[in-house]
């Protein structure tokens, strides 16, 4: 029991994700989460604007149980799962980020800084989310897939166009923490 | 009962997702400061497994347990796309600390401010089904 209690090891957190994306595909289904954000532009109307949104969103039902799903499954993590939420990052980078400002990095699951309930109230930290959920957004549509679908299922199967997109990922990604953070935080 | 299979693959999904730490802001920094192993080695020991299992399927034919064929679609050839919508993912991903998946596992948790994430992710996808015909692909 203590060892699912504790945060899981990446031995064990990896295959489970391989696990996750074979069940899916042993029901006949993939496994690719940001479709599922395309789904939900559909079930809002975005159809009766605009051509991509115009398909049946029914037939990407089983996805959006999938998502239901992983919203349990981070309730049944955080709550009947574990007993603290720290995060044991590297000593250097809980300093580095201490430089930051963000003095919870080690002991906290999230930064208070963006995901305290209080950010409602804080234009900054409001518009960081917005900007990096609408980038996660569109990127990921225009990449054609996210982490899911081009870092695990794509490169599982040995797709180059997968390969690109996950250059892309990291390109981006060493840009924001390494350029960015410094001017942003 | 299909639905409750898919449900339940989603919660073993949002559990792993949790307890992994894939779904913490503070892992995603982390990794791209290079200083621990842990994101790459949960990457990376997926892809072997997901590889070796790929591999099992085209290789022995195996079916779906409703006894379809499993089809695996090539992803169509571009560079721009890819790499354009990957960086500008990469962007949001270490911005927001959260990719698609972990996302919807953090409103489990209990953490609403993820919500305005969320809302603005869809918004993004809208707004590149709006512009897709005029962006390189």
């Amino acid at each position: 029991m203590e060892i699912l209690m504790d945060s899981w090891p990446w031995y064990i957190s990896g295959p489970m994700i391989a696990l996750v994306m074979g069940m899916l595909i042993f029901v006949g289904k993939n496994f690719g989460m940001s479709s599922n954000l395309r789904t939900l532009c559909t079930i809002c109307g975005a159809g009766r604007t605009t051509h991509f949104f115009r398909f049946d969103w029914k037939s990407q039902r089983w996805n959006l149980l999938v998502v239901l799903g992983a919203i349990i499954g981070g309730f049944i993590g955080a709550h009947l799962l574990s007993t603290t939420t720290d995060v044991a990052i590297h000593p250097e980078v809980i300093h580095e980020l201490n430089t930051l400002g963000f003095n919870d990095a080690g002991s906290a699951y999230l930064p208070e800084k963006l995901f305290d309930t209080s950010v409602f109230g804080d234009g900054i930290s409001l518009i960081f989310l917005i900007v990096g959920g609408f980038l996660v957004g569109f990127g990921a549509r225009y990449a054609g897939g996210c982490t899911s679908g081009h870092a695990i299922s794509g490169l599982s199967n040995f797709q180059l166009p997968s390969l690109i997109a996950v250059i892309g990922f990291f390109i981006g990604g060493l840009v924001m923490v390494h350029l960015l953070f410094p001017l942003l935080f | 009962m299909r639905a409750v299979v898919y449900l339940v693959i989603g919660v073993i999904f949002g559990i792993t997702m949790y307890k992994s730490e894939a779904a913490s802001w503070f892992r995603i920094y982390e990794m791209f400061q290079f200083k621990s192993f842990h994101m790459y080695g949960i990457i990376g020991s997926a892809l072997i497994v997901g590889a070796l299992l790929i591999f099992l399927i085209k290789r022995f034919k195996l079916k779906s347990i409703y006894g379809e064929r499993i089809v695996f679609m090539p992803k169509e050839r571009s560079f721009s796309r890819y790499m354009f919508g990957g960086i500008l993912f990469g962007l949001g991903w270490a911005l927001a600390g959260a990719c698609p998946g972990p996302m919807f596992t953090l409103i489990g948790a209990g953490y609403s401010p993820i919500l305005v994430v969320i809302a603005s992710a869809i918004l993004g996808t809208y707004v590149y089904g709006l512009l897709k015909d005029k962006l390189p692909h």
